[in-house]
């Protein structure tokens, strides 16, 4: 006679954190989310097209698409301008949101975000480095320098941070990139002051704009952000395991150190070649893997594909603000993105019981 | 030489309190009194509000509704550094500054009884002194606390809240990162404490039988409410046991010290209801019962 | 009744004190004490020979045995003009920006309970900048206004991250993570300042966000040189309650400190003595971050208030002599120097705290 006493669902719990759990909690409903998210894109896209620093009527939008006619500016302008810029928005937009997630997952840590990581300082550098000693003068020719950058500043940022018992900590992290960015940017800085031409060419690019994206600038990034997107696609099964602690990981057969180099280079990739071919835009990487866990929950397979695509409807949308509340100018994304992004993440930290160091 | 001429006359007590953490309800209603000069251990489950009630007495938690009454006064309306010299709380996890030593960590107790211009004097050295003499840490002065064990760590927090002074001692489970000697010495010190110096002390033990050794006095709670109040022969039978801890057990005499010994059943031991539930007091000096 | 009430047997305790015993913590506790003030001495000779050195070097030399008459208003004309216009008031700027700075990171890292921290990092010279920037850029002004609009926007930052962490009380955690955030936002306002603006005012304003004392007069000694001398009796009332405070509120509180109010009051005092720095020298990038670890390293203690200002003050003042000479007649921005010292030090800090484990 064994009495067993049921556990009691205290719901009263205190002091233990409340997991947040996703507002779309099935499969099915999960899927259907995804594809509302699509068709959000979708229509935010068609907006972008049609919404510009040039107001131009909705009618010619359309037939610029379908009947285009060379001769007309507008259509040279929907055509060779926006499309492309979109284009590049898009690709960026899923880079950037990707390379979040994963960073987040990677790092366990809510806060990681490639721009406040040190990721975009490092790629600030060696665009200087490349404008001023390599004398690189177009978007293109900064792509590969940008990379460069990026990809020493994270192993450094994550290498630092991760050393240790306890591993990468939300603050530790935090705090590494900002002690890496100011170090790259005294050096950027010195350039900077150095040669005043560089100042003036490189001012424009740190600010993290579409502007003038030509479809060369997207056929150059969208390889690598395709094989990089890929990647961190793949890993959402890895990321899962990873939440739950190195030693879990290892126990349920995952080898812990070969994920974490997987998805770091899928996020140097991402965060690469979105930096290199917009500039530094911060806090898309941040936002867009809380809301799209807000929905979904903690399935790092569900928040990765939900970043993928509510990410550039963030830019995209940013994009279109800054179009639209300067006309004829424009108001750069890098600049919209910041202002919306961070009231959220005050929001964030403010609300959020994020486990104490 | 008697020192019980210190005997304290503080008094705590807590009237109705309704003890919350951002709006969520933890504990509802309790209404207790602590016995000045005794030892009071506080026991319970896990998350039963057993800190959360300690917290309250000690002012670091502010009622929902209800009082904690020092002396008869609020405690909230008492000035904190007057508190300070009359009631200290030892935290469940407290936290040590990088590089400070041990002789550092416990004078800094000493800070509700100095004043601005006359920082040290040396009946602080020797209050300082005997608590690192009473918590065995006198040869750890000069080392860094970060280097030390979880245990000697513990004694330095003991030293610390020692070196306080203060009539009622409140401690959150002193005795958790401490190898059975060092909690056996831990409790032996409070007990002499209370007992030389007539200091009042509460304690937070998840340990029942410790519990009942050391306390003349004894809280149970359960979901936030009080169950059980008295001495341990009182409060711990093994109808409580099974109330508070869900756990089936027989509760046998300590052969040392003669208070309740709760013996856990399990599921693995076949012993009969009837063996097991007493009526009330713990008849179960009958040895036996069924065995599978 | 089966149990016996427990009669507690406590014959005499079997622990006995040595009859040194006071003797012995006594000697502990002075042994801190004194490396403390021993390093403060080092540093102050320090100050005082790189204070002479830099008065001393320059485009006009001025032997050192003149300084000293110089400063005081004796010896010739030219020396006089040149110590008393251009390098005493540098010098003193310098001086008192990296102790301002100095005492700001040491509450700060207190106060977090992280090595870590500074106001540099929580936004508050972010806030500065932007203001700043603004000035130059939109403005138009020079020198007092730039200045001006430096403090006001340090402090109005100030206000803000502390509105937007406070959520029954602030945690330093809280406090740095919307830092981080509003910084965010304002270099993103100072990038687009930037961009509007023509290509000199664009360089000017980068000159000031490194954090430079070319020019530096009377005018800015005056307020870091009042707010040092309002604040520094302070931040020496508030180093008990701060040391109460490291170890946590509830220790804290238990110990009878109002934590809530002197968290509050250090906080303050903190960000004045950054935005006034700031507004004099721009953000002198890491001088707050990288003096107090020296200081805790060299006196081994767990609080340094006055070390670490001391550390401050001499790292600035070297770090411009560097500026100023090591390209001359080039003179760069003495935030340049400290970054690419600091940094590399601080990372290196970071290494070594995470491999010991303590890091964080």
């Amino acid at each position: 006679m064994v009495t067993k006493t049921a556990p009691r669902a205290n719901s009263k719990v205190v002091g233990w954190e409340r997991r947040p759990k996703g507002l779309v909690r099935s499969r099915s409903a999960r899927a259907a989310g995804l594809a509302a998210s699509l068709v959000l894109l979708g229509l935010v896209n068609l907006a972008s097209i049609a919404f510009g620093s040039k107001q131009i009527p909705f009618a010619t939008v359309i037939d610029a698409l379908f009947n285009f006619d060379p001769e007309l500016n507008d259509h040279l302008i929907v055509r060779s301008l926006r499309i492309p810029r979109n284009t590049v928005g898009l690709l960026v937009g899923a880079a950037l949101g990707l390379a979040g997630a994963v960073m987040q997952g990677v790092t366990r840590n809510p806060l990681a975000d490639p721009g406040i990581l040190g990721v975009s300082a490092g790629a600030s550098l060696f665009v200087v480095v490349g404008i001023y000693v390599f004398g690189v003068g177009t978007l293109l020719g900064y792509v590969w320098f940008a990379f460069a950058g990026a990809l020493v500043a994270s192993l450094v940022v994550y290498f630092l941070g991760s050393l240790g018992r306890e591993g990468a900590t939300p603050v530790k992290l935090a705090l590494a990139g900002a002690a890496l960015t100011a170090f790259l940017a005294s050096i950027t800085t010195a350039i900077l002051l150095i040669d005043v031409a560089t100042l003036d060419q490189y001012r424009f690019w740190a600010v993290g704009s579409l502007a003038g994206r030509t479809p060369q600038v997207a056929a150059q990034v969208a390889p690598f952000i395709a094989v990089g997107g890929l990647m961190a696609l793949v890993s959402g099964r890895l990321l899962n395991a990873l939440s739950l602690g190195d030693d879990v990981a290892r126990s349920l057969g995952q080898k812990v150190g070969l994920s974490r180099a997987f998805s770091a280079a899928s996020v140097v990739l991402l965060t690469g070649a979105a930096t290199a071919a917009a500039g530094p835009i911060g806090f898309v990487g941040l936002t867009v893997p809380h809301v799209a866990r807000a929905i979904t929950g903690p399935d790092y397979r569900w928040i990765l594909p939900y970043s993928a695509v509510l990410a550039p409807v963030l830019l995209l949308g940013s994009d279109i603000i800054g179009r639209v509340i300067a006309r004829p100018g424009e108001v750069q994304v890098g600049i919209i993105t910041a202002l919306v992004g961070s009231p959220f993440f005050v929001m964030l930290v403010r609300r959020r019981k994020l486990a104490e160091l | 030489m008697s020192e019980m001429s210190r005997a304290t006359t503080h008094t705590l007590q807590a009237q109705e309190l309704t003890l919350a953490y951002d709006k969520v309800e933890v504990a509802k209603d309790l209404s207790l009194s602590i016995p000045p000069g005794k030892i009071t251990c506080i026991v319970g489950a896990n998350a039963c509000g057993k800190s959360t009630l300690l917290r309250a007495l000690s002012r670091l938690l502010k009622p929902q509704e209800g009082s904690v009454l020092l002396d008869g006064q609020c405690i909230h309306r008492l000035p904190t550094k007057t508190v300070a010299t009359l009631l200290g709380i030892l935290p469940q996890s407290p936290i040590a500054p990088e590089g400070i030593t041990v002789a550092d960590l416990v004078a800094r107790g000493r800070y509700p009884h100095q004043k601005w211009f006359r920082q040290w004097s040396t009946s602080d050295e020797q209050v300082i002194t005997d608590a690192m003499v009473a918590t065995g840490t006198l040869d750890l002065a000069t080392r860094s606390v970060d280097e030390l064990s979880g245990g000697q760590r513990q004694r330095v927090w003991i030293a610390m809240a020692l070196a306080q002074g203060t009539d009622l001692m409140l401690l959150d489970e002193p005795t958790t990162f401490l190898d059975l000697a060092h909690q056996v010495e831990v409790l032996d010190l409070l007990v002499e404490l209370n007992h030389e110096e007539g200091r009042t002390i509460v304690m937070v033990l998840h340990d029942l039988n410790h519990a009942c050794r050391y306390s003349h006095h004894l809280l149970a709670m359960r979901d936030g409410r009080l169950v059980a109040e008295g001495t341990p022969e009182q409060v711990v039978t093994e109808a409580m046991v099974k109330d508070v801890f869900h756990l089936r057990s027989r509760v046998l005499p300590d052969p040392v010290s003669g208070t309740p010994m709760v013996i856990p059943i399990g599921r693995h031991f076949n012993v009969s209801e009837e063996d097991s539930i007493a009526s009330g007091t713990a008849a179960a000096g009958v040895p036996g019962g069924r065995h599978a | 009744m089966p149990f016996r009430t427990p009669v507690l047997d406590t014959g005499p305790s079997t622990i006995s004190a040595p009859s040194d015993a006071v003797s012995i913590v006594a000697r502990a506790r002075d042994a801190g004490r004194a490396r403390g003030a021993v390093v403060g001495v080092v540093l102050a000779a320090g100050i005082a020979v790189s204070f002479a050195i830099s008065v001393s070097v320059g485009d006009f030399p001025i032997p050192l045995a003149e300084v000293v008459p110089a400063i005081f208003g004796f010896g010739s004309p030219d020396a006089h003009f040149i110590v008393q216009t251009l390098r005493l008031p540098r010098a003193l700027t310098a001086l008192l920006v990296g102790g301002a700075f100095g005492f700001s990171g040491a509450i700060f890292q207190s106060l977090a309970r992280n090595p870590l921290a500074s106001p540099d990092i929580i936004g508050i010279t972010a806030g500065a900048g932007a203001a700043a920037v603004f000035i130059i850029v939109v403005v138009g002004g020079g020198g007092l206004l730039v200045s001006l609009g430096a403090l006001a926007g340090a402090l109005g930052t100030a206000a803000a991250i502390y509105f937007l962490a406070y959520r029954r009380g602030i945690t330093a955690y809280r406090l740095v993570l919307v830092g981080i955030g509003v910084a965010a936002v304002l270099s993103s306002l100072t990038s687009y300042l930037l961009t509007r603006a023509q290509i000199w005012e664009a360089q000017r304003a980068t000159v000031w966000l490194t954090g430079s004392l070319n020019g530096r007069g009377w005018e800015h000694v005056r307020p870091v040189g009042l707010a040092m001398l309002a604040l520094f009796p302070v931040v020496l009332l508030l180093a008990r309650p701060l040391r109460a405070l490291q170890l946590g509120d509830d220790t804290a509180k238990s110990l009878g400190v109002g934590v809530e109010r002197y968290r509050r009051y250090l906080i303050l005092v903190a960000v004045a003595l950054a935005a006034v720095a700031t507004s004099s020298a721009g953000p002198v990038a890491f001088v707050a971050f990288v003096a107090p670890p020296i200081a805790r390293r060299l006196t081994r203690s767990s609080l340094t208030l006055v070390p670490a200002a001391l550390a401050g003050a001499l790292l600035v003042l070297l770090s411009d002599l560097v500026a100023r000479r090591a390209f001359a007649p080039t003179e760069l921005p003495v935030g340049i120097i400290t970054g690419i010292v600091g940094a590399p030090y601080l990372l290196w800090l970071l290494a070594r705290a995470n491999r010991v484990g303590t890091g964080g």
